[in-house]
């Protein structure tokens, strides 16, 4: 039975944890809090957020605790200066590119690690119109980080209806329809997966949209087809 | 043009995904760029959902959804081209064409690009050229007549000298032919009198490490691939060299085609596999042209292909051609670029001698690593340490580019002074030396009181600067190192793949800072330090971990450079 348990010290705490166990399941066994931006319970975990990366042993690169296995009687520091100084300048890079304003979660990140808000001024923001062009949701890439949660769920990870893609490279990258054709003519089939998992305000419900800009209930019923299945019901 | 597509697509019928960027290839090629329809269509016959291949076609830089003009020039806009004057080819180009930027003349003739470093920086300024249904070619020391109209495009460096091990001082401008490179000696004797432990085990006492930037040590690489479990396994050769700088693979195989082929299948007997891809980046036209005419004479001599010299040894060699992406020369990326996917490098572990390409025990070299095996295998892994240093073993090819008397492509014994290279090899630095990229874009500045550095890894690894893949870049007094400096964070955020946040957040901002170096703002030190620690720390792979390197150097070597006005 011991064969199957590691040990290592995390923050100090000496821990046991079952051999193949992420840092993630070991900080959290340990009751210590690890920052998550991209992971997701319900998708296949890619580690490329780099908002939970831990020092291990002082190695020359930190390591993702979402994904990398603990190793035996290694020394993990979940929160030094070197962790501290990442994470802050991913959450001040992040703040410098997207809108931010509807990920409350990232907006506690950014108090919790003191990142200034306005650390790189004449920085190149994503911008782009609130895409509107099915009943069902909409897309608004400005608040997207690019978890690629969305395009994951779409694929393999659920629904296997391959409606989206991610465009460009780098900095420009975005996620799409094949030539940003609408959902309408994609094979979207409106599952509505990709909106549950966003993280941030990028996909949202029709409704909750319609509500935000002000639609009156007439309007919220003929935008989003609410009135029909209460006609046929009659 | 639809039935040319069509019968185009019906060679590729009953194949799968893997197919994909030679069926983007052939598309753009007959039709100057992959349109809707014909996404429709490759979607069909390689059943893979349209999205992805759109998403494959904006991955690689080379690839273009909208419509080209019949003749699609591409200039490179990196350092040592922009020493020479590849920006007023480019502007000339523009101004010629009525063009404001880059984008296509109203006639549909010409598509006009500036491009990451083509290679060719010993001919610098380069341009790639790409005519309707034609073969591309890599034109040295462009103008824009050349680029309007006819052109020559022959280029050949003399490289080696009388202790050449790699690079044969007697070669021609032409690349060598089977008959004049001779008969697999190393293969034969590897097949007929060796077991492949016995080839790992000369390999690895030779001290060969790996000469792509990471120095693996190769033996050791094999060890892993042939004890991993599994039937299938594959030998990929990385020949997507595409770092600013570094040339030294495209010459080896412009010039030494069946050396690296030799290679390749000792790398497969040794592994235990019968096959073998040579993924080539696209920018090589020519490389790709040789190598793909070398492997059919060979084949025809029986020194590869089915029954190897009457062996039971068999190997089928395949090149596969890259589309733009300097990230593909990161391992993994380049998996799963001949798998058909958007190049993004894969989280390490598992490592790719157990689960490499199509998920397969995969052993993948560098060019110049698997040139070096013949000369071992015949001569003995003492021979290969009689040269160079215990830690740096054998010859090490160096790509020379900018303010030297002659550059080009070298090849040295690890242990000479940086000085006494650039003296007693390259004819001298031209002018009064200001500073030495060493080890390519991602390498670090040396000044001119830190060139008795010896050239090795130790040394070099000691002195705080890396071999890298061995890309020496000389800057005299006359260079403006502000835009060297944003010419390559400019590279790198052209060429950051963006899936970690790290780089793909940490190269545009790097640049953006970059860009304003004649005015930085206060507090654009730390910045800069700030997102070079997070890329260095951070990213998932090696693109992410060394794209701040030359910057950090330079806020150390140059600090004045980064002073803000009061």
């Amino acid at each position: 039975m011991t064969d199957d348990k590691i040990k290592l010290t995390l923050d100090g705490q000496s821990i046991s944890v079952a051999k193949g166990a992420t840092l993630l399941e070991a900080a959290r066994e340990a009751g210590v809090d690890i920052p998550l931006i991209c992971y997701h319970e319900a998708t296949s975990p890619n580690g490329l957020c780099r908002i939970c990366v831990v020092d291990v042993d002082g190695g020359r690169v930190l390591q993702p605790a979402c994904v990398a296995e603990c190793g035996a009687d290694t020394r993990v520091e979940t929160r030094n200066e070197r962790v501290q100084r990442s994470r802050r300048t991913i959450l001040e890079m992040l703040n410098a590119s997207v809108n931010l304003e509807q990920a409350p979660e990232i907006q506690d990140m950014m108090t919790d690690y003191s990142a200034d808000d306005e650390r790189f001024p004449d920085a190149r923001r994503r911008e782009s119109e609130v895409i509107d062009d099915n009943p069902f949701y909409v897309r608004d890439y400005e608040q997207c980080v690019l978890c690629w949660r969305c395009v994951q769920v779409c694929a393999e990870d659920a629904q296997f209806t391959f409606a989206l893609t991610l465009k460009n490279r780098g900095h420009e990258t975005s996620v799409a329809t094949a030539f940003d054709i609408s959902m309408t003519e994609s094979p979207c089939v409106f599952c509505g997966q990709c909106v549950g998992v966003c993280p941030t305000g990028a996909l949202k419900p029709k409704v909750e949209w319609g509500i935000e800009q002000g639609w009156s209930d007439e309007e919220l019923r003929r935008q989003t087809r609410r009135g029909r299945k209460k006609k046929d019901a009659e | 043009m639809t039935a040319d597509i069509d019968a185009l697509l019906e060679a590729y019928r009953g194949r799968g995904r893997e197919a994909l960027l030679p069926a983007l290839w052939d598309v753009q090629r007959a039709h100057g760029h992959i349109s809707p329809e014909n996404v429709h269509r490759i979607s069909h016959v390689l059943r893979v959902p349209e999205a992805d291949i759109y998403g494959v076609i904006g991955f690689y830089t080379l690839f273009h959804d909208a419509p080209t003009g019949r003749r699609i020039i591409r200039v490179c806009a990196d350092p040592t081209c922009a020493l020479v004057g590849a920006d007023d080819v480019l502007h000339g180009l523009r101004d010629r064409l009525g063009l404001s930027g880059d984008g296509t003349t109203a006639d549909g003739e010409y598509t006009v690009e500036h491009s990451p470093c083509l290679g060719m920086c010993d001919y610098a300024p380069a341009a790639l050229v790409s005519q309707r249904g034609e073969d591309d070619i890599a034109l040295p020391k462009a103008t824009v007549d050349d680029l309007l109209g006819a052109w020559n495009g022959t280029y050949f460096t003399p490289a080696g000298d009388d202790g050449s091990v790699l690079l044969d001082p007697s070669l021609s401008a032409a690349p060598q032919t089977l008959s004049a490179y001779g008969d697999y000696r190393a293969l034969r004797r590897a097949i007929f009198e060796q077991s492949p432990e016995e080839v790992i085990a000369t390999v690895e006492a030779s001290g060969l490490i790996g000469r792509g930037g990471a120095a693996f040590p190769t033996g050791l690489k094999w060890k892993f691939t042939r004890g991993a479990a599994g039937d299938i396994k594959y030998v990929v050769c990385n020949a997507d060299e595409s770092e600013p700088g570094t040339f030294k693979d495209r010459v080896l195989m412009e010039h030494r085609p069946h050396l690296l082929l030799e290679g390749i299948a000792l790398a497969a007997y040794a592994v235990g596999t019968g096959k073998a891809i040579i993924f080539v980046r696209g920018e090589y036209p020519k490389a790709t042209a040789i190598l793909g005419s070398a492997i059919r004479e060979s084949e025809t001599a029986g020194a590869l292909g089915a029954g190897i010299m009457g062996s039971d040894f068999s190997l089928d060699i395949e090149i596969r051609r890259g589309a733009g992406a300097y990230i593909c020369g990161e391992e993994t990326a380049l998996f799963e670029a001949i798998e058909g996917k958007r190049g993004f490098p894969r989280m390490k572990p598992p490592y790719p001698t157990t689960f490499g390409l199509f998920g397969k025990p995969t052993a993948v070299n560098n060019v110049e690593t698997l040139c070096a095996i013949p000369g071992i295998v015949k001569q003995g892994a003492d021979w290969f340490k009689g040269y160079g240093t215990a830690e740096s073993s054998g010859t090490k090819l160096v790509s020379v580019s900018g303010h030297v008397g002659r550059p080009g492509v070298y090849e040295i014994q690890p242990g000479i002074t940086l000085r006494s290279f650039l003296d007693d090899y390259c004819q001298g630095v031209v002018g009064d030396l200001q500073a030495v990229l060493m080890g390519g874009a991602a390498g670090t500045f040396l000044l001119p009181h830190e060139i008795d550095v010896p050239l090795t890894f130790e040394d070099l690894r000691a002195a705080g600067s890396t071999f890298g893949s061995g890309a020496i870049m000389v800057f005299n007094r006359s260079t403006d190192l502000r835009d060297v400096l944003r010419r390559l964070g400019l590279f790198f955020q052209h060429e950051s793949c963006g899936k970690c946040f790290p780089c793909q957040l940490g190269t545009q901002r790097q640049v953006e800072i970059l860009e304003r170096l004649d005015a930085p703002r206060a507090g654009d030190r730390e910045r800069l330090h700030d997102i070079g620690l997070t890329m260095s720390e951070a990213s998932i792979c090696g693109l992410g971990h060394t794209a701040a390197l030359a910057v950090l150097s330079a806020l150390e070597q140059f600090p004045s450079m980064f002073d803000a006005e009061e």
